[in-house]
């Protein structure tokens, strides 16, 4: 060796991989405005279309007429649901095996729903016909309260579903009512609540929101009559699912179907399911014969493509009077709106919410979930949420809070006695589940040091103190959440969609000169996806991240998968990629043996390439060895070095954190200011620190707009009143506190390189720290639950009722 | 629809083009010039997806017709990398900071950025943040936004960047 061989370290160094705080390759060109969004693509002949909708919530459709904007200069199509329903595509089915309107059909079922779709040369003119086409409408009464959707007088909503008695999740009590869906034992739980020494109970209600990407959802489809192939650009997370979708709804043979997800601005959920849009411009395209383009602007967005929670949860904890919890009840009311178009896997109506006993050794619970449908936009996606996580974090942080508050226990102290304990990993859940790993009480331990817990329960005892003395107006609050998430959706035995398991899957093929692409199933949307998965490759296979190009969101190349929302991209996507990179690495060996002339057990893997045991002179690189497998592989063996994985997780993956939010609140005006946010996240092995930190930090940030204001709000008759970023909020970098993050890392033992996803547990873990902070501030003035969100209204309005002010 | 004739400078080039009256300058800069950089995210001038650089001032041109920029000096995102093709002190800053990850706001937040240090050579925090409080961001949380700019602040001012503790 001499001064010029590089070191062990420097050999890894210039990999990139994983561990590494990679820089990523996507921004070279999304800081030049050269990213290809949807809207970027521009097709030649490529016609718009745009929709009129409803103003109604509820009402006949008694006429439409377009004779008018057919004259309109520029149009050239309205297509209503007439049109539709000589393609058989005037309802479409939706994920939760529900169907839905593309068109208003005969009623309308919420404001802004879908009418007609108008076709013209441009955008402008397509707005144009819009305001020619004359709906004629007869009210009908709305349905807005999701406690009133089984009443007996309540309105007829679904006259499609009059007489079905058993919908897609079993019997149906009301045409109202969509499912009920119950886990645990009733009986078990029951005895608990007989037997316990304290109990609590609470309606914990998650209001209604909306991922609202800042990129909306849109797409161009082009129909080639001559090939009679359908070519679809669009803002799919899961662009191979909305292929098959396609084939089977538009009947076209599924190879004939292209389907593109170029760059996309954000998705949070927002972009997993098919909407009318797409449909539309589909049919668009198919009856001009030229590509149509929709998209949809923000306030379409807000009001008619999937909103998110609105679950009302009536939560029940027993406990011992030393505070050891004996049991769990729960009851969730879910206002589904007018479709049941929840995004979650087939069999599962309300997600993953049985796993609503969180971060607890609860020997008993039992869950039912009611779904109603109401007059209100469709959706019930999973906002940077793995399917009602979110809502079950929620609801069991907000129980054990309460829970505290009644004991008159530190709600530390009481997370500490009741978490399940480090020791009984693989954990079985009352509800079902089995979490892979975890070691809560260190995690916990970590955060309370950190921050220095015990010292501000103190500086909260005498601010109290001062407040009750009159010496100041400012009330302080520690919100405390330890949450454990269940993502990585999921193992074939409980998971599909539409009957597709939900595996993912990658393709790696290693050129001569040792660069190489790897093509996965999973789609971006900002998570960075072509900088990580690189990092993973080069470290199994020893090749430098930055000779790896990965592609994703073209069903033509990329092998199927299933998309990228719920954390699942990781747990899933990236166990097929390191699974994939094994297989290279295993022919790889072979290869190396056959050119070093040993046998290939005698070969360890060694960084970059393969060494001989106890020779360590005798040594092939990654990258000749991809030379190599073009000219000279063993005798049978075939040439090239190329993978191909599908993986079938055997388990979800249990992320966890343990987050504290200190907040004072002025209570003559309700100004709350965030003094302080940690968030410590556990998520297994890290790929990318850098860009888990940032993942951090936009999930806190999204988690801070929810609970602190963000809603889709209706009034009693059934308009939007949040159907814009005027009243929809959206925080801005002043608004938005300062973030402090950290980790512990506790492998998931079943996930090929124990990693466990991270998306999306900053905002599941993050909405019941800024709650919690809130109803901590507040408690000692006697309340037990304020709702979210905690706009500076609600927090005087709070202040008020508890007699705080005047 | 009758059009007018307008005339700008774009990234230091001359353009022309026949616009409507209601045409809005964001439709003329990604219809008519093609910079598709310059993005739209709500249409009602909250989210500065928009921005650009208009006579010296940061403009959402969503909310403003073509025909009112007739004769001004634009510039956009694809004018914000140096003279040599290399990513310009705040470009950079975004990528070694992590200041984007979908990229959407991404063009209007640079443009934006660039005004605000002409406009101020060494922000403070909360400046940044006041400054910067037209462009909203979904992905990020904004911390390393204020980081990205003030490591182009320092660049820029031939000073070290030095990233705060946190």
């Amino acid at each position: 060796m001499n001064d010029l061989t590089p070191t062990r370290e420097q050999r890894t160094a210039a990999l990139e991989g994983m561990g590494c705080k990679r820089k990523r390759v996507e921004d070279i060109r999304f800081t030049q405005g050269r990213g290809n969004y949807v809207d970027d693509v521009k097709l030649p002949g490529m016609l718009h279309g745009d929709f009129v909708r409803s103003p109604h919530p509820h009402a006949r459709v008694k006429k439409i007429d377009d004779s008018e904007a057919l004259k309109v200069p520029g149009v050239l199509a309205v297509i209503t649901a007439e049109t539709l329903k000589t393609v058989n595509l005037a309802w479409m089915p939706t994920l939760a095996g529900d169907v839905q309107m593309v068109l208003a059909d005969g009623k309308v079922l919420f404001q802004n729903q879908e009418v007609a779709f108008v076709v013209a040369t441009d955008r402008y003119e397509a707005d144009d016909g819009i305001n020619k086409v004359i709906v004629e409408y007869e009210a009908l009464p709305p349905l807005v309260d999701p406690f009133k959707a089984m009443d007996a007088d309540a309105p007829v909503l679904r006259e499609d579903l009059v007489g079905k008695t058993i919908g897609a999740h079993g019997p149906r009590k009301h045409n109202n009512h969509i499912f009920e869906w119950t886990v645990g034992d009733k009986e078990m739980t029951d005895a608990a609540f007989k037997k316990a020494d304290v109990t609590i109970k609470e309606m914990i209600s998650y209001h209604r929101t909306h991922p609202s990407p800042l990129e909306t959802c849109q797409c161009v489809c082009s129909f080639d009559k001559i090939k009679g192939e359908l070519t679809i650009y669009g803002t799919f997370q899961a662009p191979h699912v909305i292929r098959t979708v396609v084939a089977l709804i538009a009947k076209i043979p599924e190879h004939k179907i292209h389907v593109i997800a170029p760059d996309i601005g954000g998705g949070f959920g927002n972009k997993v399911g098919a909407y009318p849009g797409y449909i539309c411009a589909a049919v668009a395209s198919i009856v001009t014969g030229k590509p149509v383009k929709w998209v949809e602007d923000r306030i379409e967005n807000l009001t008619a493509t999937s909103f998110a929670r609105d679950y009302h949860m009536t939560t029940e904890v027993a406990a011992t009077k030393d505070g050891k919890v004996t049991g769990l009840r729960v009851h969730v009311l879910a206002d589904h709106g007018a479709f049941d178009a929840c995004a979650d896997p087939s069999k599962w109506p309300a997600g993953f919410f049985n796993i609503v006993t969180g971060s607890y050794d609860f020997p008993t619970a039992h869950l039912a979930v009611d779904g109603v449908y109401t007059n209100k936009a469709p959706g019930g996606v999973a906002y940077r949420c793995s399917f009602r996580v979110t809502e079950a974090a929620y609801c069991i942080e907000r129980a054990m809070d309460i829970l505290a508050q009644k004991l008159n226990m530190d709600p530390a102290e009481l997370r500490l006695k009741n978490f399940i304990k480090a020791e009984q990993f693989p954990y079985h859940s009352a509800l079902g589940w089995e979490y892979d790993s975890g070691d809560y009480h260190t995690a916990m331990r970590k955060m309370m040091e950190t921050t220095g817990y015990a010292a501000l329960r103190k500086e909260q005892a005498e601010k109290r103190a001062a407040f009750k003395r009159g010496e100041t107006r400012d009330i302080m609050g520690l919100g405390i959440s330890f949450f454990t998430e269940i993502v990585g959706a999921g193992p074939s035995k409980n998971c599909d969609i539409l009957g597709i398991a939900m595996f993912d899957s990658c393709e790696i093929r290693m050129h001569p000169t040792g660069a190489g692409i790897a093509r996965v199933g999973s789609k971006s949307q900002g998570q960075g996806h072509e900088t990580t998965w690189a990092q993973i490759i080069a470290t199994e296979i020893g090749i430098p991240a930055d000779n790896i190009m990965v592609e994703e969101g073209n069903t033509d190349t990329a092998p199927y998968g299933l998309g990228t929302y719920g954390s699942r991209s990781t747990p899933v996507a990236g166990a097929a990629i390191a699974m994939a990179a094994r297989k290279i690495k295993a022919k790889a060996q072979m290869i190396a043996a056959y050119k070093l002339e040993v046998h290939e057990d005698d070969l360890e893997f060694d960084i970059d390439g393969f060494r001989v045991r106890g020779l360590p002179e005798k040594f092939m690189s990654m990258k000749d060895i991809c030379w190599a497998a073009y000219n000279s592989v063993p005798p049978g063996m075939e040439p090239g070095l190329e993978a191909v994985s599908y993986y079938d997780p055997p388990n979800m993956t249990y992320p966890f954190g343990a987050y504290l939010c200190v907040m004072d609140i002025d209570v003559d005006t309700g100004v709350y200011k965030v003094r302080r946010f940690y968030a410590l996240d556990d998520c297994g092995t890290r790929i990318n620190p850098m860009i888990i930190e940032g993942q951090v930090h936009g999930g806190l940030t999204e988690a801070f707009a929810i609970a602190m204001g963000q809603e889709i709000r209706y009034d009693e008759v059934g308009n939007v009143v949040t159907g814009s970023f005027m009243d929809f909020f959206m925080p801005t970098a002043v608004e938005t506190p300062h973030w402090e993050t950290d980790f512990t890392v506790t492998p998931s033992p079943h996930h090929p390189i124990g990693a466990k996803g991270v998306g999306e547990s900053p905002n599941v873990g993050g909405v019941p720290a800024f709650s919690n902070a809130v109803n901590d501030a507040f408690s000692f003035l006697g309340s037990t639950h304020i709702q979210m969100p905690h706009d500076f209204w609600r927090n005087w309005k709070a202040a008020k009722d508890l007699g705080a002010v005047a | 629809m009758a059009k007018t004739h307008v005339t700008m400078k774009v990234n230091g080039a001359e353009v022309e083009g026949l616009v409507e009256p209601r045409t809005l300058l964001v439709h003329f800069i990604r219809e008519n010039l093609q910079l598709t950089g310059t993005h739209i995210g709500c249409e009602t001038t909250h989210c500065g997806a928009c921005t650009i650089d208009i006579d010296g001032m940061s403009v959402k041109s969503c909310t403003m017709f073509a025909v009112q920029a007739d004769g001004s000096d634009i510039i956009t995102v694809e004018g914000m990398a140096n003279a040599d093709g290399t990513l310009s002190a705040l470009q950079e800053g975004f990528r070694m900071m992590h200041g984007l990850q979908c990229g959407f706001c991404t063009p209007g937040m640079i443009v934006r950025a660039h005004r605000l240090l002409k406009e101020n050579p060494s922000p403070s925090e909360p400046e940044i943040r006041m400054g910067i409080s037209g462009n909203i961001c979904r992905c990020t949380g904004y911390q390393n936004i204020v980081k990205a700019i003030q490591y182009a602040a320092a660049k820029i001012n031939g000073v070290e960047f030095q990233e705060a503790a946190e």
